[in-house]
């Protein structure tokens, strides 16, 4: 098993028993219900897909939903996403993923999507250092020059412009796994996590252990 | 109660005595050096204590041979083993930062009278 759908609590600082303390974000992190088994003779790719069991179920559902959770025989829940696994693995669906999926030490990704900031200009978005505020500047937060003159004739694709910014998917590589609390389905990851609290991730084993 | 707050109630301790800004305490800290583990002490006037939960913590100001040491400790630590108050003092404001501007007879603070909440008129610096 390879993954598991959460939501995230928020962050604080937890002590270790030699007295660092570890600053960590919270994940309630499952219990997840296998809703299809997807294999590569029927769909083309290996992978399962989990449903996030909440405590407040979906009020509505689709009739195409519906249709999908009933084959599955599982409860309808808000949230679905798909996981890699080997074609070797077994799970069918029915099946509950739990956090004793992972293990303290572990390291792992997360899958969120980052905290939306709208509009923003070039120094908020792309890092800019921008001009002085006084002094006679008058030069504050513009982006300056964006190319060259009559040759090309056009600004390249690529620069960097003002535009929306976050609100988008965002993994989060290598996080180490500080505690599992199964009892409570909680997982604490050493630093941060995208998006708000109560935002929806997903936690794969990583990758790159 | 949140999920959250659960999780810090888990790492606070409340083993260790009350106290604030103006108090002379007698911290005694864990230190380990290789693979032994010794106490260290560390004794001078609160002079600011902040923050909530897992992440509070206290500064401690001290003069040690006419310099100014400050040593700030995570009140909810593992490695504070126990803390003394050796001396409550009566302040008038939350971070006793204006004591680093002085020394000697300027930088006594008055004790405080907790049997005595009433108010009375505010004695000389004695």
């Amino acid at each position: 098993m390879q993954g598991i759908l959460g939501k995230k609590l928020g962050m604080t600082q937890i002590f270790a028993d030699d007295g660092r303390a570890h600053p960590v974000t919270v994940i309630q992190a499952g219990p997840c219900l296998v809703v299809q088994r997807k294999t590569a003779e029927k769909d083309g790719y290996e992978a399962i897909q989990l449903g996030l069991v909440e405590e407040r179920p979906p009020r509505r559902v689709t009739k195409a939903r519906r249709g999908h959770f009933e084959k599955a025989g599982v409860a309808p829940t808000r949230r679905l996403a798909e996981f890699d696994v080997d074609a070797e693995d077994e799970s069918k669906a029915g099946d509950q993923v739990k956090v004793d999926i992972f293990s303290v030490n572990d390291f792992v990704d997360v899958v969120g999507t980052s905290k939306g900031k709208g509009f923003q200009g070039v120094i908020k978005r792309h890092g800019f250092s921008g001009g002085g505020a006084t002094h006679g500047s008058m030069f504050h937060r513009a982006p300056g020059s964006i190319g060259q003159a009559s040759d090309p004739s056009r600004v390249f694709p690529g620069t960097k412009l003002p535009g929306q910014t976050g609100n988008v998917r965002v993994t989060k590589k290598n996080l180490l796994v500080v505690k599992i609390d199964a009892e409570k389905n909680l997982l604490y990851l050493r630093g941060a996590v995208p998006g708000p609290k109560n935002g929806f991730v997903a936690v794969k084993r990583a990758k790159r252990g | 109660m949140n999920t959250l707050q659960e999780v810090e109630n888990e790492y606070l301790r409340s083993d260790l005595p009350e106290f604030r800004a103006g108090d002379t305490l007698r911290v005694h800290v864990k230190v380990s050096e290789g693979d032994k583990q010794r106490i260290q002490v560390f004794q001078g006037v609160v002079i600011a204590r902040r923050g909530t939960g897992t992440g509070e913590s206290f500064t401690v100001r001290k003069m040690s041979g006419g310099i100014g040491v400050e040593r700030v400790f995570p009140i909810h630590s593992p490695v504070l083993d126990r803390i003394e108050v050796i001396r409550r003092g009566r302040v008038r404001r939350a971070k006793l930062y204006y004591l680093r501007g002085l020394r000697g007879k300027a930088a006594r603070i008055e004790e405080r009278r907790e049997d005595r909440p009433q108010k009375k008129a505010p004695q000389s610096a004695s």
